[in-house]
């Protein structure tokens, strides 16, 4: 415990302890009180104690609009209140699913919503492997001594500041057809490349666009994993001659795994939850190539005139419920090399 | 093929190397390259933006665009009480004379020499190139600035993002203690639950939040930002995933020293967990400095606006001004920079010092 | 929350300091703006706050996307502004206020907003508000051009296709990269579908979108998207109903013409200027007719307000025939107001190409096709013409066929309104 109060080396702590000391004085005043309840509710009562605020956030703002949504996603109309709201069973799921050919979205009643679901697919797939894969090169590199290295930590995470919109408007105009981009080809002597015409180049600065405002973030997890790992450790594989590529395959990799794991479950929720990035950036076009699953809820419930909030809530019990279980999946596969 | 090998060798030593090798080898240029790419492709797109923020609307739609902002200049010529533009005019021998034009005439132009007004010109419009100078226009910060209540807005989004982010942190490390320090009755099933919600994002059940915070009675107040997204099952998750790694060892310790429960969670776990603290501190002062959608939905009134929803009110049905939506983004961004050129030094200080593992 | 109490405590005695001792009414007035009208509508609102001391209105400048979106959800769950600028115009009828007994003179509203009442109130007879702005499609061509390449602009009467040869001979000879564009929005598209021949409804008064005007219509588009005649990076980008504009692409001479509408004069007098001539045109005409479509922003009154009756002395105020003449002088919106349409108004500019713009969209107005008008008084527009151009745009960017787009835009139709009817 003695660490705790220890005396502040440099600057960064010594403001981060006086930023503290409000935080710290409210925890010591709540000492006494916690302490009389551990004593009325035993340590067995205490987990519940600590949950508690974040149970009834929890209930209010998340349980309880899920389990509304569910009531929704059985109703039909255009009216806001659920009392107002004629309850039709099923039809809603009925008319998601409503399809000659699962593979095929253009044999379904409900052809975008299935469109969305595909381009989400493909757009976490590539999104999510280039994400880690870049950041954990970028990490890889600050992570060599180089002069200036929070100079280029700042350089790399700047992005993550910028809101998604300014991000997608940046990114335009510098691919529209005048834009940098394209005066740059030419000057190469290349053809100009209309991008968002093309489905294939409008998903591919669609999950660029991505990697590049979300990257320093992940970048900074890894790097804070990469710093951990022990100096001893590369100094015992040096003098043992272990060739590089056995270093990395079997300490560094090894050891920033569960920093990776962050990586990866941060950046498939971010990817899932992709909207108004790509959204004012390609605007889900050409057609319907970048047009992702929350876009087409978002449209149903609020674009359209006729707001459908029962098809839109019961595309997203669908959503929720695959993500669920990719969630689970996910993290049972991976349980065994994480420590939890 | 030796080639092939030898470069992915060498690629291998840029990703592993860590200590420097004394003198400069070909992978530390590497490095550098990697490193000034970087640096071009972060950076440029964000120097544009602060560049084009300070463009008229009609410079900022012109094509190809130019780098710096440009304003065409105007001389006073006499016998004209308004300032005449000034052209560079390409003469029907070649040479070119700058010329100020008097009027447009369908594709011809009169023009006059500001050096010798008695005599004018008439030149075809293809001939001409407005002559034009280094300008910024600065109204673009100006007028927002003094006709909106900018102040206001700025408050109400940094009362948002701190009182969302203490509450996020506080509620949320309580919750992640409370789920990697005991075992209990009942946590699995809380845990599914963090981790089946952890994905849904809110903006598809924007509809039954709204009903909730209506029936609360919170819209058009800043509760209604602040409150809904606290409970984030991200920053359970986070939390506690890092939680997991504190050796039980100390905790067990300090129940020997008659520590209360409540002691352990802020003198022992969380000074530990700062590092984790830290990166959902980023993350959540992110969400809701930029955070749109929900603002957009609960807040009509002009004293509540955050500053997206006022930044956006320059987007109409038919036009956006985007010249003012820049220059107040930019504006947007300072107190961000600010911020986090004080909080990236504590962060990358705070891990290194106590360690991510 | 200290932080929060002393927000609190700030705008308290910020009320303290503005109010009087005397009872004040506080009213809210959503608002969106496309360029400088909010700053016009304030100065408006300070006169009448001279006239009326005892009433503050305060007037919230929103995102547009507020207004279409979030608007009528907050209006269903009772939590909307007291007046608002929308443009849903029949869509939203439901929560407005009727006004009829709390404005002094009710002829004077039905004499002079008449056929925009009903707009607003499709099913009745009720005064909920006023056209802040009526809109006409219709297209600019850069005539500039057209005097560079030495060709004559089509005259009065000249069909789409004569247009179409017209602007195609002037991207040729002087390299214009796009001839022809067109607002990606179907309300822009319906003028020339109903100059096609295209009904909209059905003998019965019914939605019937697709008929063989409507067809000719899109077969016509895609055509042009097909042989270059128009780009497809307005109708081949983006997705679903989102607008598009080439407002951008034609002030700077990379249009050669343009198909908006009215609401561009004020945007085009900032951004094109004297840089060459912008010239509204007549709609072009199709095998049936030659018109375009109106439309247009209203300010209505909102049925839950508490204090109606104040909400009629302001929208009185508003609707004086001077104060709106202002309005739209200063704005270059052309009127809503009949009284004021037949007078003329003096428009705050001395640019010839916005005189000239606003004088050909004014005069097109008697000669819009009773159809549009049908239409755009129709509550429901909205979802006949985000299925007509989110299916032909998948048509254009070859996703479906054109028929399977037909089939599309009528499923669309039939499932929007049958949600809505239940």
């Amino acid at each position: 415990m003695a660490r705790v109060y220890d005396k502040p080396q440099t600057t960064g702590e010594a403001l981060t302890h006086v930023a503290a000391t409000p935080v710290r004085v409210l925890f010591r005043l709540l000492d006494y009180p916690m302490s009389a309840i551990q004593r009325l509710l035993g340590i067995g009562g205490m987990p519940w104690l600590f949950l508690l605020p974040n149970l009834v956030f929890f209930g209010m703002f998340v349980v309880i609009p899920l389990f509304l949504n569910f009531a929704y996603s059985l109703t039909g109309g255009t009216a806001l209140f659920l009392s107002d709201r004629p309850f039709v069973e099923g039809e809603q799921y009925g008319f998601l699913f409503d399809c000659e050919n699962y593979a095929d979205p253009l044999s379904c009643r409900e052809d975008r919503f299935w469109k969305g679901i595909f381009n989400t697919a493909i757009f976490i797939f590539f999104q999510v492997s280039f994400m880690v894969l870049f950041s954990l090169i970028t990490a890889l590199v600050l992570n060599r001594e180089i002069r200036g290295r929070g100079f280029w930590r700042a350089v790399f995470f700047f992005p993550v500041l910028l809101s998604p919109v300014v991000v997608a408007l940046i990114w335009k105009w510098i691919l529209l057809r005048d834009g940098i981009l394209n005066a740059f080809l030419v000057s190469i002597g290349l053809e100009r490349i209309l991008f968002f015409v093309s489905p294939d180049w409008a998903m591919f600065w669609a999950v660029f666009v991505s990697i590049w405002a979300h990257m320093g973030f992940y970048m900074l997890i890894l790097l804070a994993g990469l710093q951990a790992i022990q100096p001893d450790l590369y100094e015992a594989a040096e003098m043992d001659g272990t060739s590089k590529e056995r270093v990395f395959f079997r300490i560094t990799l090894p050891l920033l795994w569960p920093n990776m794991l962050v990586v990866i479950v941060l950046a498939l929720i971010k990817g899932v939850q992709v909207f108004d990035e790509v959204y004012v950036l390609t605007g889900g076009g050409p057609g319907t190539a970048t047009q992702f699953i929350v876009q087409y809820i978002y449209n149903t419930a609020f674009t359209n005139q006729v707001q459908n909030f029962g098809l839109a809530s019961a595309a997203s019990m669908v959503l929720g419920g695959v993500l669920f279980v990719l969630t689970l999946t996910q993290l049972a596969a991976t349980r065994r090399r994480d420590n939890a | 093929m030796p080639d092939t090998a030898q470069s992915s060798h060498a690629v291998w030593h840029v990703l592993t190397a860590r200590r420097g090798q004394g003198k400069l080898h070909w992978t530390d240029i590497f490095t550098y390259l990697y490193l000034g790419f970087g640096l071009f492709l972060m950076f440029a797109p964000v120097v544009w933006l602060v560049l084009s923020s300070f463009k008229t609307p009609a410079g900022l739609q012109e094509f190809p665009p130019t780098l710096l902002p440009l304003g065409q200049v105007s001389v006073a010529v006499e016998g004209h009480a308004e300032p005449l533009l000034l052209f560079d005019v390409t003469m029907e021998d070649g040479s070119v004379r700058q010329l100020a034009q008097i009027r447009r005439v369908g594709i011809t132009a009169q023009m006059i020499d500001p050096a010798n007004p008695e005599e004018r010109l008439q030149v075809p419009i293809a001939t001409r190139e407005p002559v034009r100078e280094f300008r910024m226009a600065l109204e673009n910060y100006r007028d927002p600035l003094e006709r909106f209540n900018f102040m206001r807005y700025l408050w109400n989004t940094v009362v948002v993002t701190f009182a969302a982010t203490l509450v996020t942190l506080l509620i949320n490390s309580m919750a992640a203690y409370g789920l990697s320090i005991y075992e209990f009755r009942g946590r699995n099933a809380i845990m599914l639950f963090v981790i089946g919600t952890l994905m849904i994002p809110i903006t598809v059940i924007l509809v039954p939040v709204y009903l909730v915070v209506t029936n609360l009675g919170m819209i058009n107040s800043l509760w209604a930002v602040i409150l809904p997204g606290a409970a984030t099952p991200t920053g359970v998750f986070l939390l506690r995933q890092y939680m997991l790694t504190i050796p039980r060892d100390l905790i067990e310790a300090a129940r020997m020293d008659k520590a209360s429960e409540w002691q352990i969670y802020w003198r022992v776990v969380m000074p530990l967990a700062m590092p984790a603290v830290a990166v959902l501190a980023i993350f959540s002062i992110m969400w809701r400095w930029n955070e749109f959608l929900w603002p957009l939905i609960v807040l009509n009134r002009s004293e509540v606006y955050t500053l997206q929803v006022g930044l956006n009110s320059f987007q109409g049905e038919l036009d956006v001004q985007w010249h003012y939506i820049l220059a107040m983004t930019v504006v947007t961004l300072i107190p961000v920079v600010i911020v986090f050129g004080f909080l990236q030094r504590f962060i990358t200080t705070g891990i290194a010092s106590s360690g991510m593992k | 929350m200290k932080t929060s109490y002393k927000l609190l405590a700030a705008s308290s005695l910020f009320a303290l300091a503005a109010g009087s001792a005397a009872a004040q009414t506080e009213l809210r007035m959503m608002w969106y703006n496309d360029g400088i009208e909010g700053e016009v509508m304030q100065s408006l609102l300070d006169g009448f706050h001279q006239a009326h001391p005892d009433i503050n209105v305060t007037l919230d400048v929103v995102p547009y996307q507020m207004v279409l979106e979030s608007l009528p959800i907050q209006l269903a769950a009772g939590n909307g502004p007291d007046i608002a600028r929308v443009t849903d115009l029949g869509g939203l009828s439901q929560y407005y206020l009727d006004l009829r007994p709390h404005v002094q003179n009710p002829e004077y509203w039905e004499t002079n907003f008449g056929p925009f009442l009903s707009w607003l109130d499709p099913d009745g007879d009720a005064i909920n508000g006023f056209m802040t702005q009526l809109t006409v499609t219709g297209p600019y061509v850069n005539r500039t051009l057209f005097e560079q390449a030495g060709i004559d602009m089509p005259g009065a009467g000249a069909t789409w296709d004569d247009w179409a040869t017209a602007v195609n001979a002037v991207a040729k000879a002087l390299d214009i990269p796009i001839p022809m564009a067109w607002d990606r929005s179907g309300h822009r598209v319906a003028g020339p579908a109903i100059s096609q021949g295209a009904m909209m409804f059905d003998a019965e008064g019914a939605p019937a979108l697709v008929d063989d005007g409507l067809k000719r219509m899109a077969q016509m588009l895609y055509d042009w998207h097909q042989d270059g005649t128009m780009s497809k990076e307005l109708w081949g980008s983006v997705s679903g109903s989102t607008y598009l504009g080439a407002n951008e692409d034609f002030a700077n001479a990379n249009v050669v013409m343009y198909m908006s509408g009215s609401w561009q004069i004020p945007q085009f007098t900032s951004t094109i200027g004297d840089a060459f001539d912008w010239w509204a045109v007549p709609a072009p005409c199709g095998a049936s007719a030659c018109t375009g479509m109106p439309g247009g922003a209203a300010l209505v009154a909102i049925g839950d307000t508490e204090h109606p009756k104040e909400v009629g002395i302001l929208m009185d105020y508003l609707a004086q025939e001077e104060v709106l003449a202002e309005f739209y002088g200063r704005t270059l919106f052309i009127p809503g107001h009949l009284g004021l349409a037949s007078s003329g108004i003096d428009f705050a500019t001395d640019d010839p190409r916005a005189a000239h713009a606003l004088s050909t969209f004014a005069a097109a107005v008697p000669t819009i096709s009773p159809t549009a008008f049908q239409l755009q008084g129709y509550p429901s527009n909205r979802v006949l013409f985000n299925a007509l151009i989110s299916r032909l745009n998948e048509a254009i960017v070859g996703e479906l066929t054109l028929e399977d787009a037909f089939a599309r835009m009528e499923e669309d139709v039939a499932n929007q309104l049958a949600e809505s009817g239940r």
